[in-house]
This record gives structure tokens, C-alpha cells and sequence, in this order.
């Protein structure tokens, strides 16, 4: 029998040939599918397909605001920029734009910093607000308001407490007899201020993530856990953290992909002029690209290397997590 | 039956996007008035209404055109610009920093204003702007207001310190250090911005690049010498420690509280001045050249803005916004916009006795007799962008005077592309 069902599998697979027959046998009978799909399709392509290949091209590139073609109303200009091949990707990782590797660590460490405080105090809230206490909802409402602020408005209000003369902070340590503290001038004081920023801007949404997950282990767990004489830290160590596990990955993932490509505090909080230490790699594609000099090349191999670098975090950090997960 | 109301709300949808599309048409037509934009960079508060007041002025004589107005803040128009004038969609009209004149024309967005009604009467404009709107020969822009930098202070304090107005950045020093002990206000605010090192680089006199030779300047024995005197200042509490993000505005608020007894700024500034508590009393603000170094001459940038025209813009859109900059440069259109804002005319004719009889635009009169035009070389925005950031991490102590410098010169001829042949020490 299991030769019998077999025999007609392997006879059938000559009849599978090409790709193009077996399009047009799934058109014939499922058109209405493709129909149905087509406009997702269209408007990925638009908005994600065209942009991204153009951005790869021009990464292999010189282009640049003086060679692209240009549209001036009845008049065109042709572009006039040629293929360079690997050129600007060997200028960036060789070092020699002097930019790259300087700005990769910071980004880094801004990163890990951010996204670190961003789950740790975002775990501390979730577990006080998990419990019963009066005003929890109130508490809630108040923790989450910081998510429901624009990036940008946070950052214009944050660098007005921020300012060395007239901010908040240095009129309360003027009244506490400490001097004032330069946030923004300085080149460690404003990656803390930054940092600051972001994390008053990140926990909120950390904290709404992990009170979900929190909610989601079941009680039976703890109450057999207390049965067994596990101590508090006992129960979170080996029952609240575990059982977060699926959030944690999924939200720790996201933080740092967002983290990672955070444009607006550090933008808007330091200026150009000022930012020469702190600007993570994604603001300074930003001012390749629409700075002075409008280097797109530049600014697409930039994007590119970022790209390519969360997609290679992304990958790993779900291959770490299967295995972990295989392994229990 | 469904088939039909199908049919007939497509044909109603296209019907209405052809309207729609006559609608856009019939703006360009040849009989019907022509709708052109203008992107003011001013200050909004301060000298928008004025301009707008013009706008309508210009519309009651010039039936036939309608004027869009659209205030652009100043630090972000021109990269906005660049990318509409890449698009094809750039407005028809720009009040350009005469910073960016140069750039925009060599990227050919601007359209050559020769012999067009704009330049009409270009024989009464200062020269020396008109030569700073010029690229290759040709003349890309029409000088709207022109400005340079000057010491203002507060009259009151000086007066209660006993002290007169600096002639040289040393006096200035003694001066502060006698104010500071007087009346406790402290002696100057620098906004710790390139452009406002200037007068410290003419006054030893250096410049930033010798067109001449071919050669970047600014690191030179000169340029070290000025941005030593201000480090100086800084470090010895003449001058207020600057805020580097938000340098300007703490400045001016300084300035206006009565906090700090001088500041060095230009033309545009005093109305915002005169809102302050410390200029409540209009007389008490008081304009000197900027001090001279150790060269025995002072020095102070000219600055100023251009009308400049839209190379995309179609034939009809370019003779109207040619006749709207004529009119808005105009010997009247400047006296009004002078005595309504303190901005400073252009050209010769419009210095009235209107105009001077106000003492400030009066001493700025006298001021930009003196002023020096920056290097006639394309990018000179992006030449300041590269030299603040590098001056800022001089003021900071990051760096040491000579370092900043060597970075910016450096940075000049790999970034800049007008500079690229230029020499370098």
C-alpha cells in the first residue's frame, strides 16, 4: 500500500515543470486571490520596494544635490552622477570618513542604555501597578500620559527645563546651593540628558507591555509556588520572569530597533553645531543627506549599513531566543 | 442594473477630476490673474505684518497678480527650498540669505534677473551688494535689506559703571570687568555661532578664505589670534558662558532683562530688544561699531537678504514675480518696510530722513559704511555650518584654538565644493 501511494507522487513530479505553467495553473484557478492581492502588492511596492531599491542604488553611487536630475518646471536636467561600485561602503567601514565607527559606538551604547532602563524601571511600574492598590487606575492613566505626547513636543519642553540659564533643573539646584550643571553644552551632560529624554519617553509603553504579560500568568502558578515555600524573590526569579519571557522578547526586540533608529530627541534636543559627539548614526544620515552639502550617496550607504545591521540583530536575537527556548 | 450605478459613479468621478483639473488650468491661462508665492524668511512676529502690508499694496496696483504669502522660518528655508526646487515646485519667489544666493544659482534654481523688470533700476543699489548677488557675471538676486554686526549695549548700566563705549576688544574687556563690579550686570553675551566670530577674524584682520591665492585662511596666525581673544573673554568672565543649543535666544533675553550689558548683533534684533524690560525707555539701547583688534581696525560682516526668482517657474510666473521683486525693492517699499521694522535698506536713494532720523538705523548707518562682504565663493552657509561646530567645541574646551581650526579649514575642502582646489596650510 505505502508503495502504491508513493509511486504516483514521485510519477506526478516530471508533470510539476516550470514555474511560469504552474503561475498561470494557479491564475486560471485562483485570479480572484491574485485580484484581491494586487493593490497590497501595488502599494508595497510603492512604499517600501521602489524607495528601498532606489536607496540601494544610490548607495553604489556618487549622487549628489549638484549631479541629480533635476525638474525645473518646463526645463529637465539630466542626472550626471555615475556608478562607483563599492566606493562609499569601503569609505565608511574602512574608517576613513572618520564618522562611522565613533558614531556606531555611541549609537550602541545609547541603544543598550535606553533600552535597558526602558524594560527595568518599565518592569518596576508594571509589577507595583500589578498589585491592588487604591488609584491604580489613576497611577495607570498618569504613568502612560508620556507615551501620549508627541516625540517632538516632549523634546522642545524637556530642552526648555534643559537650558543652562533659564531651564527648571538649574534653578532647583541654584535653590539647592549647587551650581548649575551645562545639560545640553556639555559633551557627557547632554548624552545623559538625551538618555533622560528617551527613557521618559520609551517606559510607558514597556510598562503597558509587561503589566499585559504580567496578567496573562495565571495565579494558580504563584499560589503553588507559595505552597512550596518559594521566597518573593523566588516567585519572580522563577515564575514572573519566565513567564514573561514572550512579551520581554517581542518588546526588548522592538526597543532597540526603535532605539537604535530614535531621530527626533537627538535632532531636535542639540542643534547641529552643538551635537558633534552625540549624533547617533540615523541623525547623521539625516544631515547627509539634507545638511549642507546633500550627500545622497552618502546618506543611502548609511542607510543601507543600518539596515543591514538591525536585520542581522534581528536575526540573531530570534535564533538566541529559539534556541533558549528549545532548550527548555 | 448594479453594473449601471457602477458605471455612472465612475464616469461622475471622472468628470469631477477633469473640473478639477480645468480648475488648475485656467490659473495658467493667459486672460486671468497669475498666482504667484512667496516664501518670507523674516520674523514673524516682527516684521511679517509689514510685509504683508506690502503684499496688498502690490496687489492694488497690479491687478492681473496675487501674491501667496508663506513665512518660512529662517534656519530651516533653505534646505526646504532645495528640496521644492529639486521637485519642480519651489515658490516663485524667496527672500535668500545672501549666503545662499550663490549655491542655489550654481545648483540652477534661480533665474538670471538680468535685464528683467526686476533690475530696472539696479544702478541706484549699493554695488557692493549687488556684486554679492552676482555668480559668473550674471545677477541672480535683487538686495532686499542689507545688515552687519554692532555692539549694542545698555546706556543705562554704562552710564552707572561710568564707562564709554569699547573702541577695541581689550577696552571692552576693562570695561566689563568695571561694569560687572559696579552694577553687577555682567559685561557681554557671545552667541557662539561662527558668523558672530567675525568681526574678531576682520578685526586682527584675518579672513576666512583668500580668493585671490586660492588659499583657506581662517587658520591662519589671524584667525588663531581672534578666537583667542574670545576664548579669552569666556574664560575670564568678561564674556557669559554661552548656552550652546539655545545660544541666541538666551542671549537676547539676557540682553533684554538687564542682565548683560552688551551684545553683539545686528539690525534685525533691536525690535526685539526694544520689547524688553531693560528697553522699555527706546533711548536706553545704544549702538557702536563692533571693537577693533589687535590690527587696529574693526571689522563686521555684511549680511542681508536677497529676492530671488524660481528657474522652474513658467514664463507668465516669472515676469510676475520679477515685477513683485521690483516693487517689493523699491526705493518706497524699502523706506516703508525701514521705518516700520529697523531693517535697513538697500540702496541709496531710500535712506530718507525718515529713515535716519531714527538714531539706531542711524548709527547702523555708519556701521555698514564699514562692512566687510564675505568671500565671493558659493556655499559660504555650509563654510559657517562646518566652523560652528568646531567653534563651539573650542568654547567648550574640547579642543584647543589651533585644532578647531586646522578641523575647520580641513573640513572646508573635502565638504565644500567651491573650495576643493583651495590650498591649505
Amino acid at each position: 500500500m505505502k508503495t502504491a501511494t508513493a509511486d504516483p507522487a514521485t510519477a506526478a513530479r516530471p508533470a510539476r515543470a516550470g514555474l511560469l505553467t504552474r503561475m498561470k495553473r494557479s491564475y486560471d484557478r485562483h485570479w480572484y486571490a491574485w485580484a484581491m492581492v494586487l493593490p497590497v502588492v501595488l502599494v508595497i511596492g510603492v512604499l517600501i520596494a521602489y524607495p528601498l531599491g532606489r536607496g540601494v542604488y544610490l548607495s553604489f553611487t556618487d549622487a549628489n544635490e549638484l549631479n541629480v536630475a533635476k525638474q525645473l518646471g518646463a526645463t529637465e536636467i539630466p542626472a550626471t552622477y555615475q556608478f562607483v561600485g563599492f566606493d562609499n561602503y569601503w569609505r565608511v567601514l574602512s574608517g576613513a570618513d572618520g564618522e562611522f565607527y565613533p558614531k556606531l559606538l555611541w549609537t550602541v551604547v545609547w541603544t543598550a542604555s535606553c533600552v535597558f532602563l526602558h524594560y527595568t524601571i518599565g518592569l518596576g511600574l508594571a509589577l507595583l501597578l500589578n498589585r491592588k492598590l487604591k488609584g491604580r487606575s489613576l497611577y495607570r492613566v498618569l504613568l502612560i500620559l508620556p507615551w501620549a505626547v508627541p516625540a517632538f513636543v516632549a523634546t522642545y519642553v524637556w530642552r526648555m527645563m534643559y537650558n543652562s540659564e533659564s531651564g527648571i533643573f538649574n534653578a532647583v539646584l541654584g535653590q539647592l546651593g549647587i551650581g548649575p550643571v551645562d545639560w545640553l553644552g556639555d559633551t557627557f551632560m547632554q548624552k545623559v540628558a538625551v538618555i533622560g529624554v528617551n527613557v521618559w519617553l520609551g517606559v510607558p509603553f514597556m510598562m503597558v507591555a509587561i503589566l499585559g504579560g504580567l496578567q496573562a500568568i495565571s495565579s494558580e502558578q504563584y499560589e503553588a509556588a507559595e505552597m512550596d515555600g518559594a521566597t518573593p524573590w523566588q516567585r519572580f526569579r522563577h515564575v514572573t520572569l519566565p513567564g514573561l519571557r514572550p512579551v520581554s522578547a517581542t518588546v526588548i526586540m522592538l526597543g532597540t530597533i526603535w532605539t537604535f533608529n530614535m531621530f527626533p530627541i537627538i535632532y531636535l534636543m542639540l542643534g547641529e553645531a552643538n551635537a558633534l559627539h552625540s549624533e547617533i548614526l540615523v541623525t547623521y544620515a539625516y544631515r547627509l543627506a539634507f545638511g549642507s552639502v546633500r550627500d545622497y550617496a552618502g546618506a543611502a550607504t548609511y542607510g543601507i549599513l543600518i539596515l543591514s545591521m538591525l536585520l542581522v540583530f534581528a536575526v540573531f536575537y530570534r535564533r538566541i531566543l529559539d534556541r533558549q527556548e528549545a532548550v527548555r | 442594473m448594479r453594473r449601471g450605478i457602477a458605471a455612472t459613479a465612475l464616469v461622475a468621478s471622472l468628470a469631477l477630476a477633469a473640473t478639477a483639473c480645468g480648475g488648475d488650468s485656467e490659473d495658467k491661462a493667459a486672460g486671468g490673474p497669475v498666482t504667484i508665492t512667496w516664501w518670507d524668511t523674516s520674523d514673524a512676529t516682527n516684521e511679517a505684518p509689514t510685509y504683508k502690508k506690502l503684499i496688498e499694496k502690490f496687489e492694488a496696483a497690479h491687478k492681473d497678480i496675487k501674491v501667496t504669502y508663506q513665512n518660512v522660518p529662517f534656519a530651516e528655508a533653505e534646505q526646504k527650498y532645495k528640496t521644492a526646487a529639486q521637485a519642480g515646485n519651489a515658490p516663485d519667489v524667496l527672500r535668500a540669505d545672501v549666503g545662499w544666493t550663490a549655491g542655489l544659482a550654481e545648483n540652477q534654481y534661480l533665474a538670471p534677473l538680468d535685464g528683467t523688470p526686476a533690475t530696472k533700476e539696479i544702478d541706484s543699489f549699493n554695488q557692493g551688494l549687488v556684486d554679492g548677488a552676482k555668480v559668473n557675471g550674471k545677477l541672480y538676486g535683487v538686495p532686499q535689506v542689507t545688515d552687519a554686526l554692532a555692539l549694542l549695549y545698555n546706556k543705562e548700566v554704562f552710564a552707572k559703571a561710568g564707562v564709554q563705549p569699547p573702541k577695541t576688544w581689550a577696552e571692552l574687556s576693562t570695561a566689563a570687568k568695571t561694569i560687572k563690579q559696579k552694577t553687577g550686570v555682567d559685561g557681554i553675551y557671545l552667541n557662539p555661532d561662527s558668523y558672530f566670530a567675525l568681526p574678531f577674524l576682520y578685526g586682527e584682520g584675518g579672513t576666512m578664505v583668500d580668493t585671490g591665492t586660492k588659499k583657506i585662511t581662517v587658520n591662519d596666525e589671524a584667525g588663531k589670534k581672534a578666537l583667542q581673544t574670545v576664548v579669552d573673554m569666556v574664560k575670564s568672565g568678561v564674556a557669559v558662558k554661552p548656552d550652546f543649543t539655545d545660544g541666541y535666544n538666551n542671549m537676547q533675553a539676557a540682553f533684554k532683562d538687564g542682565k548683560v550689558a552688551m551684545v553683539v548683533n545686528g539690525p534685525w534684533s533691536t525690535a526685539d530688544d526694544l520689547t524688553g524690560k531693560a528697553f522699555k525707555n527706546k533711548d536706553n539701547l545704544g549702538v557702536a561699531p563692533v571693537p577693533s583688534g589687535s590690527a587696529g581696525k574693526a571689522g563686521t560682516p555684511t549680511g542681508g537678504h536677497n529676492l530671488v526668482v524660481y528657474n522652474g517657474a513658467d514664463a507668465a510666473h516669472k515676469t510676475a514675480a520679477q515685477k513683485f521683486v521690483a516693487f517689493m525693492t523699491s526705493a518706497a517699499s524699502q523706506e516703508f518696510a525701514a521705518t516700520e521694522t529697523g531693517v535697513l535698506p538697500t540702496r541709496d536713494d531710500a535712506y530718507t530722513v525718515k529713515v535716519v532720523a531714527d538714531p539706531i538705523r542711524a548709527s547702523f548707518k555708519n556701521v555698514l559704511a564699514d562692512s566687510t562682504a564675505r568671500p565671493a565663493v558659493s556655499g559660504v552657509s555650509d563654510m559657517f555650518t562646518e566652523w560652528t561646530k568646531q567653534y563651539i567645541e573650542i568654547l567648550k574646551g574640547n579642543t584647543t584654538v589651533e585644532k578647531g581650526l586646522d578641523t575647520t579649514a580641513e573640513k572646508w575642502k573635502t565638504n565644500i565644493n567651491s573650495l576643493k582646489e583651495y590650498s591649505v596650510d
